[in-house]
């Protein structure tokens, strides 16, 4: 079988992994670096994407997408609170969240499998191989949206996605195969952009998920967040400017406050210091880690609530729970372990690097679907309830939250109506009473044969797979015959739509290829029209007035051809001066080995 | 939205239904893979929970037994080990992970358990009961009026210390109720190790052990409806006071 890799596709940072026989290992990039920021920036020539898209930040802000993660799966309604912090242009088609960047829009899928190409192209350049399959982690309390548009991503990056799995429970897998750990842990994991809870018992090489909450809108970005806003009314009262206004400034800010929150990891206070617009000057602010704990506590206490239901659903108190791991950057806030410490009664774990242990566990997975690893198995569970809405609009719960996957649960429906030729069925996921409170999955119609009203008896599976992505079948249990369901998910995209984003990635990818020759075409173009000016200037003497036309012309003709987008004509016309100068070039090279000669000779005779 | 109940009240069959290898047609006996094509078998859609997990159908179970096939079997059937195998296989795989996993999800849980159980022999678990269960009549009469007092106090926004007593009289009423409830289930697993008793010894009915089953059947039936009554209340309480 065929290479599979381990991808973390982070909300701020994405790593690829690979396993190397037993051992999982993450692949760095040409510069070491094993984390590529999931920054994406779509900039004249060409798109950038990772640690030079980054920079594009405070440049380009209109055309630099950062924390797309946020968006997957999502409407735009899901995200209206937090469109302020956006630098770039979002709107909704079919559902679906789509940037805005010039004239075309991209789809959160769309911009993750930029991501996930790039990661992809540093594994094969890395392995020398082509790779083509993967395992893709998210946060366990993803949605069935969330994890359909992972998978989405994957396939417009031209990856088969084996297995989306849970980032917690990657996390532990990488744990347990260097503790060979037994017993009940939780994996607290607070990630750039989510927050999850997982509990977890260990035992003989199974990883049973007990069970999982958390919350997806709870990450280091909104950390950054406090801060940047504590700094931006700062600089508003000091100096009297709305950086609001400059979108520019305000990615400034953003990153300033992250690298803060960072040192402040490590020292008890740093100094924030920010060049403002306009030549205003620079503004500097002595920020302490008590500060920022102070600001930022009410997030670390949002964390806590998940932990609590996570415990209660487990069926376990804190003290029963043998081990905590942490996972994710935000983790290593001082502030959050402390929390988390008195929350378990107990010192929590942090031996593996909590920005790696994710992708690596990806990369145990891997293994595992490829058959190189037998004795860990993972059983994971859905970390939302599902249902259907019901009269009156209430959701009526099929499979419940925490039901280790696969599962299924089959429901039978039937007409009221004489004649009636169709059921229309409403999917939802979430914990509460009423529809309108829980998430809208997908719609469908159900196919029924015209009879008496309570006659039809059609048998519809909704089945949960390994993925925690939901299938839907349905049977006529009076005929046997079982019908296809065009299921229309309600925050997705379509699957012709896939279909198209795939066709367009090899287009872009095509397109990318060969703005990319004519760039260098054009380059190297530049290149040889300067040299042979010079050349001229120096020795156009040597030649006969023919020769030097031929040349002339020659150039005239690689000028012109420079200005159009045919790469192949640069190239020919670039032949085309070298073989018009091949002649030239020698008399030059004589030329100035006579003068070095002379030179020579002058200083010998000296 | 149009739906009907599931059909439950038929005995089910217990042995698996196949008898035909689905990839190579050759006969296999009750197992989980073919003995010629190594192929993985369909889990029966008839196999009821207890033969899923290859147990006898009695309500005292081991937990660490319990837990100990299960893992075996989600070694056997996970579709983590068929990714390389033929699309019908991985099906397969996933139909019986998924069976596996609901069947050990109701076993492990000793009230589901029993539920199951009852919808197994007796058609329906339990009966929805609409009015206290008669011992309890007293007690659930006065929770109702404390009830309606806290809420009527809460709604026209109350001092705290005309509202501090009501909760609290509302928290030892559910607490006293969930004692109530941990009785039920206390008898009701006494009665598991009569049902059991009962299962062991005669395998040949006869008419005293049919009534006594008949009996039993009843009794667990009874409980389940007002622990599940009590139950209701609880949450509903739990709900108010917080």
């Amino acid at each position: 079988m065929a290479r599979i890799v381990g991808i973390d596709l982070g909300t701020t940072n994405s790593l690829i992994a690979y396993m190397d026989g037993k051992t999982p290992r993450v692949i760095p990039g040409r510069t070491g670096r094993a984390m590529v920021p999931s920054v994406v920036a779509m900039t004249d020539n060409g798109l950038i994407v990772g640690d030079p898209a980054k920079e594009h930040l405070v440049r380009d802000s209109a055309r630099t997408i950062y924390s797309i993660k946020r968006f997957m799966g999502k409407g735009l309604s899901d995200v209206q609170g937090e469109l302020a912090y956006f630098p770039y242009k979002l709107h909704e088609q079919g559902g679906v969240i789509r940037v805005q960047i010039g004239e075309k829009s991209y789809s959160p899928p769309q911009i993750s499998a930029m991501i996930l190409k790039e990661l992809k192209q540093r594994a094969e350049a890395y392995l020398g191989e082509a790779i083509t399959k993967a395992v893709i982690t998210v946060p366990a309390y993803f949605n069935d949206s969330q994890r359909q548009a992972t998978k989405d991503a994957g396939m417009i990056a031209g990856l088969e996605v084996l297995r989306i799995i849970n980032e917690p429970t990657a996390a532990s897998l990488a744990y347990g195969l260097q503790q060979r750990t037994q017993g009940t842990i939780a994996v607290y994991d607070l990630g750039g952009g989510t927050f999850d809870l997982s509990i977890l018992k260990l035992k003989d090489g199974i990883f049973e998920v007990l069970s999982t909450n958390g919350d997806t809108h709870l990450g280091g970005d909104d950390f950054d967040r406090e801060i940047a806003d504590y700094l931006l009314k700062e600089i508003q009262a000091q100096y009297g400017i709305d950086l609001h206004t400059y979108p520019d400034s305000m990615q400034s800010v953003r990153l300033e406050a992250e690298q803060a929150k960072v040192r402040l990891s490590d020292e008890l206070k740093t100094v924030v210091s920010l060049d403002l617009p306009e030549g205003k000057g620079r503004f500097r602010r002595e920020l302490t880690r008590d500060h920022l704990e102070s600001m930022t506590m009410p997030l670390v206490e949002r964390s806590l609530g998940p932990c609590r239901i996570a415990l209660k659903d487990a069926g376990l108190t804190p003290a029963d729970v043998d081990e905590v791991v942490l996972v994710g950057g935000a983790t290593r806030m001082p502030l959050v372990r402390h929390r988390v410490q008195a929350l378990f009664g107990k010192p929590p774990h942090c031996d593996l690097n909590p920005d790696e242990v994710v992708a690596l566990g990806a990369a145990v997975q891997a293994d595992i679907l490829a058959g190189g690893t037998t004795d860990m198995l993972l059983l994971d569970v859905t970390p939302l309830s599902l249902g259907i809405e019901t009269m009156g609009g209430v959701m009526s719960a099929l499979i419940r939250r925490n039901t280790t996957i696969p599962t299924s649960s089959k429901e039978m429906f039937t007409t009221y109506v004489d004649g009636q030729t169709s059921v229309d069925i409403h999917i939802l996921q979430g914990e509460r009473e009423l529809v309108q409170d829980n998430r809208s999955l997908a719609r469908f119609q159900l196919r029924v044969p015209p009879l008496p009203a309570g006659v039809p008896r059609i048998e519809v599976t909704f089945l949960i797979d390994a993925n925690g992505i939901l299938q839907v079948s349905a049977k006529d249990v009076r005929t046997g015959e079982s019908q296809s369901l065009a299921v229309k998910p309600s925050y997705g995209l379509t699957d012709e739509e896939v279909e198209r984003m795939i066709g367009e990635s090899f287009k872009f990818a095509a397109q990318d290829f060969k703005s990319r020759q004519l760039i260098e075409a054009r380059t190297e173009a530049t290149a040889i029209l300067n040299a042979t000016e010079k050349a001229l200037n120096q020795g156009g003497h040597l030649i006969t007035a023919e020769e030097l036309a031929a040349v002339r012309s020659a150039l005239k003709a690689l000028e012109t051809a420079k200005d159009t987008e045919d790469h192949k004509l640069i190239r020919t016309r670039i032949q085309d001066v070298e073989k018009a100068t091949h002649h030239f070039a020698e008399v030059l090279m004589d030329s100035s080995l006579k003068q070095a000669l002379e030179n020579k000779k002058l200083s010998e005779l000296a | 939205m149009d739906r009907v109940q599931k059909t439950s009240g038929t005995r089910v069959e217990l042995q698996m239904a196949r008898s035909m290898c689905w990839h190579c047609q050759s006969e296999v006996a009750g197992e989980y893979f073919c003995d010629r094509c190594v192929k993985v078998q369909p889990l029966s859609k008839e196999l009821d929970y207890f033969t899923c997990l290859g147990l006898p159908r009695r309500l005292k179970i081991d937990p660490a037994d319990l837990e100990k096939t299960f893992y075996e079997l989600s070694r056997t059937f996970h579709p983590d080990f068929f990714q390389t195998k033929t699309d019908s296989e991985q099906a397969i795989s996933l139909g019986n992970s998924a069976l596996l996993n609901i069947a050990y999800r109701t076993l492990k849980d000793p009230i589901q358990r029993v539920e199951y159980l009852l919808r197994l022999e007796a058609g329906s678990a339990k009966d929805i009961r609409n009015s206290p269960p008669a011992d309890l009549f007293e007690e659930i009469l006065a929770l109702q009026d404390d009830l309606d007092e806290f809420r009527t106090a809460s709604s026209t926004e109350s001092s705290p210390e005309i509202l501090e007593p009501l909760r609290n009289k509302l928290a030892a009423d559910r607490d006293t109720l969930e004692q109530r409830q941990r009785d039920m289930e206390r008898r009701l697993f006494e009665i598991f190790e009569a049902w059991d008793t009962l299962q062991d010894q005669c395998e040949a009915s006869n008419a005293d052990s049919r009534k006594k089953r008949e009996t039993l059947l009843k009794d667990m039936r009874e409980i389940l409806s007002n622990r599940t009554y009590v139950r209701n209340i609880v949450d509903d309480l739990v709900a108010t006071i917080g």
